[in-house]
């Protein structure tokens, strides 16, 4: 195998993670524009979203109707989630409700265990496992729906925040919270759209995710952190930017791997980004600066 | 200072009430399982209370607190193993070097701000990880370092559970004393400053970044103490407790504890630390055969309810309920006369619950 | 703030609901074969070979109840959350059904066992403090477990302080064999060594003509020691390391690992860990298109990896116990009745497909102590002796004879080399 073509697997390795955190990065900025949480149970809504997929397809359904499914389970549970958990801490502060989100995230993964078990379950890959050559790498399909996805996710939430009224009335919220109100939105609701949204995108992800990576109950710890890390990258407040944060996390990773140590990848993929954020103190696509120190 | 709710007299006599009762407690706890769990809420209270001056004060997040434990851990246990150093000296060298740690990271990310911090904290809590996997001919990997010896002094070796309850506590009692000083001196306010608004308190001549580096190296310091007793105590460590999951259990600590005073710290570390080992006995009692899965489901739900009932955390929550009451005791003894006044910090407490109304 | 109170009420009630019908979801499986169940029970009575663990005097010659007198209580540490939770698991399940067993058929010198059972959701700090708990609270006589090897390492000056007898089921030699090259004198182990793993794979990479080797391991505790074991022993055999990479055990994909092994051109590949990166590692492998072999570690003794690597584990060979291939082990075998009748038990109770090898080195931990206890009573310290007197003793794992100067009792007759083939397993030629 030639060098260029060992380059090149890992540049197709690591779109392919960066694909993955940038769905879920995208989940993660999704809350935050609204309500400046930050999510720590993002990456159990991407758990679910692939264990109940996979719950689903066991019982005989058919992998659309079981995506779509746990999709939509996903989606409910998300906004319960902001229903009983966020909603009744009204006026705490943002690290209160960060740290509810943890508490989330422990008793989801707790019951994750609890109805699935410690094994690591798998759904067979959409569209065949026979690997595609492209000059000397192997792309495995799975890795276009993954890849795919990813676009479609973002060319959505654009299209959604520029053109529709309700995503004008997200935006207004993530701006002024007092404006909107005036404006006559809801903030509540627009909050509880937010969380449904993202444990929506956070679903999408883990069932796109999973014929690949597989799924158990505590893979979203690590999708999590790599999908966090990916949106500060980007601005945390950027979908364009979540997005090429999650391809420079994934590139980064795969590329140290490869070409310098498996051991210390990640290490070598956060002092790239450290260099970033000095460079670019605001992120790759800027954003609003909190000018404290806090979450 | 009414800040915390509580001044500076009650903080000395909580203080002394605490030293009486730490050390009458053994008399009651004759059993090691206790006097460890003890020991525990020492060390993480040490690692709390760093934390909390370091968020609480100085607004500074730091989800990467737990590289400091470790640091203070490895450099201990293999000062201790491979050169045969002194346990005691051993400690001293290990908290400078942290300290040393502390500052040159400290300078680069604090010129991060909010989001980027937190990462930039995050990504040198897991770097401090992975060097304590990989570095296998210092640290023994991923296996861990056998053989740590135990503490002792003058031919008195701290050799069971009592012994090191008393040593972990004198110790955690002494860092809590100086956190009080600290609070309480031109720094502490200085750092309330910067807590308050960074920008109007630079504009003041405040050298923001000096006091949270200061802040930052003493909060490490604490954690590197705090691992260096882990290590001396169970004589064995690997990169496991040191990982990514107890920075965030030390924020979860801070946070339910209650940010703004260190004694919130003290009740967040106890909490936590007693609660989960109160689920391992009851949650088998009412469900038969039940075990881990369900405490950690318990564990969560209660981490949410108190957190929605007591977003100010347990310790700021307990002061505010207890001076309700009591004003509501008072104001029924004088009735009519002065019904007229309000004490400012519930003004405060509303205006804070009317700000993010999300 | 009414408002508040209500929502956080109905979280309660919601949550605690939710647990309620989960626990019935979770306790499905178990109920199914319920019908059957005394039937399992009572051939349970580990039919034994000839260190009979099952203390079957008791049952038939006084058919006096169990519980009548004081019960013997025994200590078992478990990782059954946390990332260990896929050993801790089957060996809480094994415990469980093993305490039900005895005690149907009268315990032990006609005192019930009750076994105390403590997750240390693979944590080391945790491990310590439900290890103190069980010396200083339920004051057990000795302590199953626990599930790693960090976590045994961590707990191993607690249990030698207090001096209660510790039989953990965790891999490292290093629990039993201290730096100074003693042996600890309280601490047992049941599961076999990496050494004694590592040395079968040797072997039988050696037979088989595999000279170069790529070898990916895992970085945690349970990689490092194979990692360690086997650039110990490979070199004596001939055997070439040409490339060695690491992986987390929750990365998602090892591609850049694998073609970087790939690149070095070996002529098998090893890869120690367990799924499910152990089983990505096995798809990836497939997908890059690798033509050389690809080995695995005993990590992958259970049926997950197979329903989850899918084709990419045909083919896969492995070190591991008997217990997967006991269906085709010849009669004489010493350990074959044992091994049937435990899977017979464990899947009947907890579904076809649940096996594992970590369940045996529980079912070990258990019976060693058990079979101990018959011969010293209640005393920690005649225990000990017992225990380490214990000769011949057929387990699961293996035939252990432990002495003063092993506490891990086996010989390489405990491991065998395991092919899957068409999703069954089968000894490899």
């Amino acid at each position: 195998m030639e060098f260029y073509q060992q380059v090149l697997q890992y540049l197709v390795t690591g779109v392919t993670l960066g694909s993955i955190y940038a769905i879920i990065a995208l989940g993660f900025i999704t809350i935050y524009n609204v309500t400046g949480i930050v999510n720590f149970a993002q990456g159990e809504f991407v758990m679910l979203g692939a264990l109940i997929a996979i719950s689903l397809y066991k019982n005989q359904v058919p992998i659309v109707v079981a995506f779509v499914g746990s999709v939509m389970v996903t989606t409910l549970i998300g906004a319960a989630l902001q229903r009983i958990a966020i909603r009744p801490a009204k006026g705490a502060s943002t690290l209160t409700l960060i740290i509810i989100t943890i508490g989330a995230s422990i008793t989801i993964r707790g019951l994750g265990l609890i109805t699935w078990g410690p094994d690591p379950y798998s759904l067979p890959a959409f569209s065949g496992d026979q690997p595609i050559a492209f000059g000397g790498a192997a792309i495995i399909p799975q890795s276009f729906w993954v890849f795919g996805a990813t676009i479609v996710v973002l060319g959505g939430l654009y299209a959604f925040f520029e053109w529709t009224l309700l995503g004008k009335a997200v935006r207004a919220c993530a701006i002024n919270v007092s404006a909107a109100r005036l404006m006559g939105i809801s903030p509540s609701s627009m909050a509880l759209f937010s969380f449904a949204l993202s444990a929506g995108l956070g679903a999408i992800g883990g069932v796109v995710m999973a014929p690949m990576t597989l799924a158990t109950y505590d893979m979203g710890s690590m999708l999590a952190l790599k999908g966090f890390v990916a949106a500060i990258v980007g601005g945390f407040t950027s979908t364009p930017g979540a997005v090429v944060g999650g391809f420079l996390i994934g590139i980064l990773e795969s590329m140290g791997a490869g070409l310098i140590s498996s051991g210390y990848k990640d290490a070598i993929a956060f002092v790239v980004l450290f260099l970033v954020l000095f460079l670019k103190p605001n992120g790759l696509f800027g954003g609003r600066d909190t000018g404290r120190g806090g979450l | 200072m009414e800040r915390n709710g509580i001044g500076k007299y009650e903080n000395y006599i909580t203080l002394g009430a605490l030293i009486v009762v730490m050390g009458s407690l053994p008399l009651l706890l004759s059993n090691s399982y206790h006097l460890s769990i003890m020991a525990f809420i020492g060390i993480n209270t040490m690692l709390a209370v760093g934390l909390c001056l370091l968020m609480g004060y100085a607004g500074q997040v730091s989800l990467g607190h737990a590289a400091f434990y470790g640091i203070g851990a490895y450099t201990s246990g293999i000062l201790t193993t491979t050169f045969k150093m002194n346990p005691w000296l051993a400690i001293g060298v290990a908290a400078v070097f942290t300290g040393v740690v502390a500052y040159v990271i400290g300078v680069p990310m604090f010129r991060l701000k909010g989001n980027n911090l937190a990462m930039g904290t995050l990504g040198f809590g897991i770097i401090v990880y992975i060097i304590f996997v990989e570095m296998r001919d210092w640290t023994g990997g991923p296996s861990g370092l056998t053989g740590i010896p135990s503490l002792s002094i003058f031919g008195f070796t701290f050799d069971n559970d009592l012994k090191y309850y008393y040593l972990i506590w004198a110790i955690a009692l002494l860092f809590l004393v100086l956190s009080l000083n600290i609070v309480n001196s031109r720094v502490g306010r200085a750092l309330r400053s910067i807590h308050g608004s960074e920008i109007a308190a630079e504009t003041l001549g405040v050298n923001t970044n000096k006091y949270k580096i200061q802040i930052l190296v003493v909060a490490a310091m604490y954690a590197s103490v705090a691992g260096s007793l882990y290590a001396h105590y169970l004589t064995f460590i690997n990169p496991q407790p040191f990982s990514f999951k107890l920075s965030i259990e030390i924020v979860v600590m801070v946070v339910i504890g209650g940010l703004s005073s260190v004694w919130g710290a003290l009740l967040g570390a106890a909490t936590t630390t007693v609660l989960s080992e109160v689920l391992r006995g009851v949650i088998p009692q009412f469900l038969k055969g039940a075990t881990g899965e369900y405490e950690i489901v318990v564990f969560g739900i209660i981490l949410m309810v108190v957190m929605i009932f007591l977003p100010e955390g347990l310790f700021s929550g307990s002061v505010r309920i207890v001076k309700s009451w009591r004003r509501e005791k008072e104001s029924k003894q004088r009735t009519v006369d002065e019904t007229a006044i309000v004490e400012p910090s519930s003004v405060v407490a509303e205006g804070h619950l009317a700000v993010e109304d999300k | 703030m009414r408002n508040r109170i209500w929502f956080a009420t109905s979280l309660a009630v919601v949550l605690a609901l939710l647990i309620l019908a989960l626990g019935g979801c979770a306790g499905a499986p178990a109920p199914t074969p319920t019908p059957s169940k005394p039937v399992a029970t009572a051939a349970a009575t580990p039919a034994p070979a000839k260190a009979s663990p099952v203390a079957s005097p008791a049952a038939s010659s006084k058919t006096e109840p169990a519980a009548s007198k004081e019960p013997y209580k025994i200590g078992a540490l478990a990782a059954v959350t946390g990332p260990g939770s896929s050993l801790g698991i089957p060996e809480r399940n094994t415990y469980q059904m093993l305490e039900e067993q005895v005690n149907k058929s009268g315990g032990i010198n006609g005192h019930p066992v009750q076994v105390v059972i403590r997750d240390t959701e693979s944590d080391e700090t945790k491990a310590v403090l439900a290890t103190k708990k069980l010396i200083e609270e339920d004051k057990v006589l000795a302590i199953l477990g626990p599930s790693l090897s960090g976590e045994s390492l961590a707990i191993a000056d607690t249990v030698t302080k207090a001096e209660v007898p510790l039989i953990s089921a965790a891999a490292s030699i290093m629990i039993v064999v201290n730096k100074d090259g003693s042996i600890p004198k309280w601490v047992f182990k049941t599961p076999q060594s990496d050494a004694l793993i590592v040395k079968t794979l040797v072997d039988h990479l050696k037979t088989k003509g595999y000279n170069k080797i790529g070898w990916l391991s895992v970085s945690n505790a349970y990689g490092d020691s194979g990692t360690t074991e086997f650039q110990k022993l490979a070199p004596s055999a001939g055997l070439n390391i040409v490339a060695k990479e690491t992986f987390a055990a929750t990365d998602t994909d090892m591609t850049a690992q694998l073609t970087r092994v790939k690149g070095a051109n070996p002529d098998a590949i090893v890869v120690w860990s367990i799924p499910p990166s152990a089983a990505i590692v096995s798809k990836n492998a497939a997908q890059l298109g690798i033509k050389q072999p690809v080995f695995q570690s005993h990590g992958i003794g259970n049926k997950a990896f197979m329903s989850v690597a899918g084709p990419a584990a045909n083919g896969v060979v492995f070190p591991a116990g008997k217990l997967l291939v006991a269906d085709a082990l010849p009669d004489s075998d010493a350990q074959k009745k044992v091994l049937l009748q435990y899977t017979k038990d464990y899947t009947a109770k907890f579904g076809a497909d649940t096996l594992s090898t970590f369940g045996g080195h529980a079912w070990d931990c258990f019976w060693v102590v058990a079979d101990a206890l018959k011969k010293s009573g209640p005393d920690r310290a005649k225990l000990r002796d017992a225990i380490e007197n214990t000769k011949d003793f057929v387990g699961i794992t293996g035939v252990f004879s432990f002495s003063a100067k092993d506490h891990n009792g086996l010989d390489n007759r405990a491991v065998t080399m395991v092919e899957i083939k068409d999703g069954k397993w089968v000894p490899a030629k």
